[in-house]
């Protein structure tokens, strides 16, 4: 143990004296603390989208009788995007093409007549254009989500307004009552007083023509009791399926803080991976290695001395990106313990792994290198979740990223952040597991180091 | 030191076959022999790095040190901090004594502050042993201590480790140079493929090169030397 410390003070006195990994080590948590909890704190910025009204302005959105204030569309558009007004379409295509907006949404001047024309019995067909950039897919992606939406919303709406114009329609033909058209108010009679009507007269007439009126009034009732029932259906047209949404597993914490615990976790992983790996294979081409186990210092005792480098370093950097966040997103401070926990942990484990990759090749360009081909499609293969891939895929996926200490890190450290996400039990002991695993691999990995 | 019939293999490769050396205090001894001649791996068992598969090494107190061909210290640590951490994992009572006692021994006392990675060679290697020192060995073994060293540093260097061997550290060195070996060797070990060609002094040596190549006798000592080691089969 007397070498551990010796060696630890050793690699700390390296470090201090390289001002690039020194400075790296201290700006980066606090970089990347600043830009998540700027990026957390302030949310998705609304996409700029071009806005050109073309409908005159003394037109009145009218279906079913009923007028929809015209401000509500420009509200309704611009709560979702950042509208940028034009004057023309010259303008709004000038603006799409040059990017300043991601998109333009033309309400052409005719829009309204065709909406009001959908309540009438010669409806036409409302058309909206959009004119996009398509520069990049996930621009195209994300205007293409935007303007369904927007537009989902609006034919949801107008739906609703043409179901209960036809509803009342369907009540006059029931019930009866007046119907107005061309400024003239005509009395509809409605299937139930019909009926009753009929049934009254029915004692008067002569037994003869009971029968084929007694036809006339049970159609009269069947229609009605019928017709009861279409109306609903009727409404139901508007929004045939409604989401029932039931959450029954994998309760989870909010989105800001997974994506702390995200940041956290790939902080720490890469610091403490690069610095175990980086500082073992660095004892290689000093060609201190032979002279330190040659009875200063046992194999096992370097390998223990550099994964505690990587948790005393990593642990530091990572409490220092989590205190930068709690600046712009609250934090659990009465769970610091298990931050901790979960960092100290994780840290081992990745420090293992570190000492596994570290063992295994002799120069630390080769061993950054190989660092980073691992930990990071690792990194990107544990964000990946269940149901966004093929089944089989994401069975390969959770097997393998289950083998490298990232996953349960991630797991542990979003556990010890908030209490609404699983258990830190379960990532705890998969971190020990591989801790003992990789810790293993590190060893037989430096005995062939110590025999060539 | 004691080594009795040192056999070692890679593979199917044979890099030593049965060598055996014996060196008391205060002696110089060389380890001669071209490139892949089982110097390094001789030494390394000495060292006791390297286990051998055959034979054995003993040394009369048990301390060898040893110091490897490439400097092994840190470059980005400065030479008093690299003095001072070796001996505190050789585990001396008073580590800052004696790394000062090696600043004075290597003559670089002046030059404890500088990064090591900004001396020269010749001062690196100075390090290299004294660090190999550091264990207060009664055997220092060497692994071609000069390579890479301009004349001047070479005669400092080997000023210093005949020091040693005068206050009666035993001194194993190797070495391709036959010309140093000759010079500093007390005693010299001619290695090739393995084996073990001659073990004496260097004028015995001269002796052994003149009888069995006497085409070559009247040449330079290394052209000699080569042609010996054609007659030897090597």
């Amino acid at each position: 143990m007397r070498g551990v410390r010796w060696l630890l003070l050793k690699d700390l006195q390296i470090l201090r004296r390289s001002p690039l990994q020194a400075v790296l080590l201290v700006a980066y948590p606090i970089l990347i603390a600043v830009l998540v909890g700027f990026a957390i704190s302030r949310g998705p910025g609304d996409p700029r989208v071009a806005f050109l009204n073309e409908v005159p302005p003394d037109t009145r959105i009218n279906v079913g009788g009923e007028e929809l204030p015209k401000t509500n569309v420009k509200k309704q558009v611009c709560e979702r995007v950042e509208c940028v007004f034009v004057d023309d379409r010259d303008e709004a295509r000038e603006v799409v093409e040059s990017g300043d907006v991601l998109a333009a949404l033309i309400l052409p001047a005719n829009l309204v007549n065709r909406i009001n024309s959908l309540s009438t019995l010669t409806p036409g067909v409302p058309e909206v254009e959009v004119l996009v950039n398509e520069e990049n897919a996930v621009k195209a992606e994300l205007v293409d989500d935007r303007i369904t939406t927007l537009l989902a919303e609006a034919n949801l709406r107008i739906a609703r307004r043409i179901g209960n114009e036809g509803g009342r329609y369907l009540g006059l033909i029931v019930n009866g009552g007046e119907f107005k058209v061309l400024g003239e108010t005509i009395p509809i009679l409605g299937l139930r007083t019909s009926a009753r009507i009929l049934e009254q007269v029915t004692p008067a007439l002569p037994p003869a023509l009971r029968p084929a009126l007694k036809e006339v009034t049970e159609f009269a009732s069947q229609a009605r009791d019928n017709l009861d029932v279409a109306k609903p259906l009727i409404d139901r047209l508007a929004q045939p399926i409604e989401v029932d949404k039931v959450v029954v597993g994998g309760e989870s914490p909010p989105l800001e803080i997974f994506a702390i615990a995200v940041a956290a976790t790939l902080t720490l992983a890469f610091v403490v991976i690069l610095l175990v790996a980086g500082s073992l294979a660095l004892e290689r081409e000093e060609n201190a290695f032979p002279r330190l186990t040659r009875g200063l210092v046992s194999n096992t005792g370097l390998l223990g001395e550099k994964v505690l480098l990587g948790v005393v370093v990593g642990l530091l950097v990572t409490l220092l990106m989590l205190f930068g966040m709690a600046i712009f997103v609250p934090l659990e401070w009465g769970r610091v313990w298990l931050w901790l926990i979960a960092i100290l942990a994780s840290g081992a484990a990745l420090g293992a792994a570190g000492a596994a990759l570290g063992a295994a090749a002799r120069e630390v360009r080769a061993v950054s290198l190989l660092a980073f081909m691992v930990t990071l499609p690792v990194a990107f293969l544990s964000l990946v979740p269940s149901g966004s891939v093929g089944t089989v895929l994401f069975d390969a996926i959770r097997y393998t990223t289950a083998l490298f200490p990232f996953k349960p890190a991630l797991e542990a450290i979003t556990a010890a952040l908030d209490r609404a996400g699983p258990g830190i039990g379960g990532p705890l002991l998969h971190l020990a597991v591989l801790f003992v695993a990789y810790g293993f691999i590190a060893r037989l990995a430096l005995r062939r180091f110590s025999a060539v | 030191m004691q080594a009795q019939g040192l056999v070692k293999r890679y593979g199917e490769r044979e890099a030593l076959r049965g060598v055996s050396l014996e060196a008391g205090p205060g002696e110089l001894v060389a380890v001669i022999g071209p490139n892949g001649a089982g110097k390094t791996t001789l030494l390394s068992i000495l060292a006791g790095i390297v286990r051998p598969d055959a034979g054995e090494v003993a040394s009369a107190d048990g301390t060898v040190g040893w110091v490897p061909q490439q400097a092994a210290l840190y470059r980005r640590l400065t030479v008093e901090e690299n003095l001072l951490l070796f001996a505190r994992l050789e585990g001396h009572e008073d580590p800052r004594g004696s790394a000062e006692e090696m600043l004075e021994l290597t003559g670089l006392g002046e030059r404890r502050g500088e990064i090591v990675a900004r001396l020269s060679g010749g001062n690196q290697q100075r390090i290299n042993i004294a660090i190999g020192l550091l264990a207060r060995p009664a055997v220092l073994l060497l692994d071609e201590p000069s390579v890479g060293l301009d004349p001047r540093q070479r005669a400092r260097l080997w000023e210093f480790v005949s020091g040693l061997a005068g206050r009666g550290t035993t001194v194993i060195f190797s070495t391709h140079d036959i010309q140093e070996a000759e010079r500093y060797g007390g005693r010299v070990l001619v290695l090739a493929d393995g084996e073990s060609l001659f073990d004496g002094s260097a004028g015995e040596l001269r002796e052994a090169v003149r009888s069995e190549a006497p085409e070559a006798a009247d040449r330079d000592f290394e052209t000699a030397f080569v042609a010996y080691l054609q007659h030897r089969g090597h």
